[in-house]
């Protein structure tokens, strides 16, 4: 009598929490659909050949080519990243295999502190400390920079967890054989790591392309050029964004839309890719 | 995927305070801000006063009768070039008016525009005018334009050795489209004589962001000297490639104060605050004249007012006239709803129109002309209170 009440209750509870679950999950995705669907229809009238191609963009004249933000945004990105990932790996194998417990706790404290910074914090900061004193002026390797010291925080602790969870058998198993401390990093805890760390740079990755507000302070705002010179002022689809639309009239609204669906097609692409990469190796993990 | 992007969203609301007005239009335009809007709309009253808390105010007005002897909340937007003058016009208006609030939020003539079109804000405050397809959107129907103050752009530089400079129209269209390089260019020569310039290395200052500043200067460029310009005007244009931008006035001066050999176009008050040299600059009677609240003024008298209390006033005419004089409107509903509202709007309209326009001067802008003035404040009885 009393486990059957339990069990009755049990099978509610189990009922509400499953349609709260599938409410919510059918939630996300009807947002993201809207959202889609809504920045798509609104950007229409831009989205022609010209915006992928030209590098022209020209309010006055209505000529909108989006080729050099696109560039500039997967430019920065990709040298934050390159600055971000030996340091934020060096970072979290130090906090994991070398520091001592006593310098460990502070450490990962400070980190986190560093992740919550606000993003203008850092984009004044590039302004007034490395465009005026380090000579980098405002610049794509600027923005690379400031891009990297906001990314740096995020892959170190994602990296820092998933190599944590590196089985002690495994890397006591490498020091038995004889390993030095950095064998047995690159024999057990790198390979057992990979999926995870690969994860962690890729959502470093897409956190570096769509930030805004620290970009657009330091990026230059430079319109109508593609070059890899990192000194060279560039701009970026999100910095461009934030720059523009207070003062923007309809085409060249529809035109900044058009930037927005494009980032937000390329964020979505980027992450995929890393749950692509996360699973693969997991995968072949469990099957080792 | 989700995850990064509402992370980053719900950050921005966290921040917003910081970012300022102007990224408020990121946030709503960035379109997860649907899934924080809640949030983000309750920092916007604390910070701004807007939507909700004139919500507030319209369910209060409709619940008693429309007595008008409590307290009313007028709203605005628009314009940052207004912003100092708003700012005074409101401390001293509300002095006089214990009983009216309002509230100035100086996110760009854009946002002034649109908040004012969708009746957000009560009033709108802006430097260019709606285009007329806008204007036939405005909500609330017909609108006023009442001229509030002119102000001098100034051509800015930062150069050793060069303590005065005098630009022409063609000379500036130039430089800004880097057709001239160096310093000692002939061109800047012919407009100076006598004057030793050195071979230093012209570096092109504008603005980041859209704005009505730019808006302004390129309009002074495509009228005075349409055949040199080809970069038309807007509040963004195509400047080219190997130029530097600064957000905001302030982010321009910083570029010219830390710069050296560079030019850049900064509001009079900006330049002044910032120390910066300025340029005296060519007006159509052929005369090089300083930046000033006095040459604004000049050029004031020298514009041709349409009915409707809009006009150019760049390249105006007139000996004294600075030419590159910016200037500005605020817009208000001919059929005002409310009564209270109505009257408060009418009244500080008012107070802009005269007691505020004396203290202008003060802040380095240039009040508008007798003349002008004169009509906008008789334009005052077109609007209708219930």
């Amino acid at each position: 009598m009393q486990l059957s009440e339990l069990r009755g209750h049990k099978q509610y509870a189990d009922r509400a929490f499953r349609g709260l679950a599938i409410a919510a999950a059918g939630l996300v995705l009807l947002v993201l659909g809207m959202i889609a669907i809504r920045m798509t229809l609104r950007a229409w009238p831009a989205l022609g050949l010209e915006f992928f191609t030209s590098i022209r963009w020209s309010a006055p004249d209505g000529r909108f080519g989006a080729l050099p933000f696109i560039w500039g945004t997967l430019y920065t990105a990709a040298i934050a990243v390159m600055l971000a990932v030996p340091i934020s790996l060096g970072v979290a194998l130090f906090i994991t295999q070398v520091a001592p417990p006593w310098l460990k706790t502070p450490l990962v404290y400070l980190l986190d502190l560093l992740a919550v910074v606000p993003s203008v914090v850092f984009g004044l900061w590039g302004v007034l400390v490395l465009s005026q004193h380090f000579g980098l002026s405002r610049s794509f390797l600027t923005a690379g920079v400031i891009l990297a010291v906001m990314i740096i925080p995020i892959i170190t602790s994602l990296a820092r967890e998933v190599i944590e969870t590196t089985p002690a058998s495994e890397k006591e198993a490498a020091l038995a054989l004889g390993a030095t401390r950095w064998e047995m990093i690159t024999a057990s805890v790198l390979p057992h790591s990979k999926g995870g760390i690969t994860g962690a740079v890729m959502l470093g990755l897409g956190r570096a392309m769509g930030e805004t507000i620290a970009a657009a302070l330091v990026i230059g705002s430079a319109l109508g050029q593609i070059t890899v010179n990192p000194l060279a002022p560039g701009n970026s689809m999100p910095a461009v964004i934030a720059n523009e639309w207070g003062e923007a009239d309809e085409p060249h609204k529809a035109a900044l839309i058009a930037l927005a669906v494009v980032l937000f097609i390329i964020t979505i692409i980027v992450n995929l890719i890393a749950t692509a990469i996360v699973q693969r190796s997991m995968k072949r993990g469990r099957g080792a | 995927m989700a995850v990064t992007v509402r992370s980053q969203t719900v950050r921005r609301c966290v921040t917003k305070a910081a970012y300022g007005l102007g990224m408020y239009k990121i946030i709503a335009f960035s379109a997860l801000a649907a899934l924080c809007a809640a949030g983000c709309n309750k920092k916007k009253d604390e910070g701004g006063g807007s939507t909700a808390a004139m919500t507030k105010e319209d369910k209060g007005s409709a619940a008693k009768p429309p007595e008008s002897s409590g307290p009313v909340t007028i709203n605005g937007s628009g314009s940052s070039f207004q912003k100092q003058f708003q700012d005074l016009a409101i401390e001293g208006f509300s002095k006089a008016n214990k009983d009216v609030k309002v509230n100035y939020g100086a996110g760009g003539s854009g946002k002034g525009r649109q908040d004012f079109s969708d009746m957000v804000t009560d009033y709108g405050c802006t430097d260019g005018l709606f285009k007329e397809a806008d204007a036939a959107k405005a909500k609330g129907g017909q609108f006023l334009y009442f001229p509030i103050l002119l102000g001098a752009i100034t051509v800015s530089y930062n150069v050793d050795g060069i303590d005065k400079l005098q630009l022409s129209a063609p000379t500036i269209a130039k430089i800004f489209q880097r057709e001239i390089k160096k310093w000692n260019d002939k061109e800047i020569a012919a407009d100076n004589p006598g004057v030793k310039l050195p071979a230093t290395d012209i570096v092109v200052a504008h603005r980041s962001d859209g704005s009505g500043t730019t808006e302004q200067f390129t309009l002074y460029l495509n009228t005075a000297t349409p055949d040199v310009w080809k970069l038309k005007s807007g509040a963004t244009v195509e400047w080219p490639a190997d130029t530097q931008a600064g957000n905001g006035n302030g982010g321009v001066a910083q570029i010219l104060k830390s710069t050296k050999g560079a030019i850049g176009y900064v509001d009079l008050p900006d330049a002044q605050a910032a120390g910066l040299k300025f340029a005296t600059v060519k007006n159509q009677a052929g005369k090089f004249i300083e930046p000033s609240s006095e040459s604004a003024s000049a050029a004031g008298d020298g514009i041709e007012v349409k009915d409707d209390l809009t006009y150019v006033s760049v390249n105006a005419k007139g000996e004294a006239a600075y030419p590159i004089t910016a200037p500005t409107w605020c817009v208000a509903y001919a059929k005002q709803t409310d009564k209270a509202k109505g009257t408060a709007i009418k009244a500080y309209f008012k107070y802009m129109l005269t007691d505020a326009q004396a203290q202008i001067k003060g802040i380095n802008f240039a009040p508008l002309p007798r003349s002008l003035d004169d009509k906008a404040v008789a334009q005052l009885d077109k609007i209708q209170v219930p």
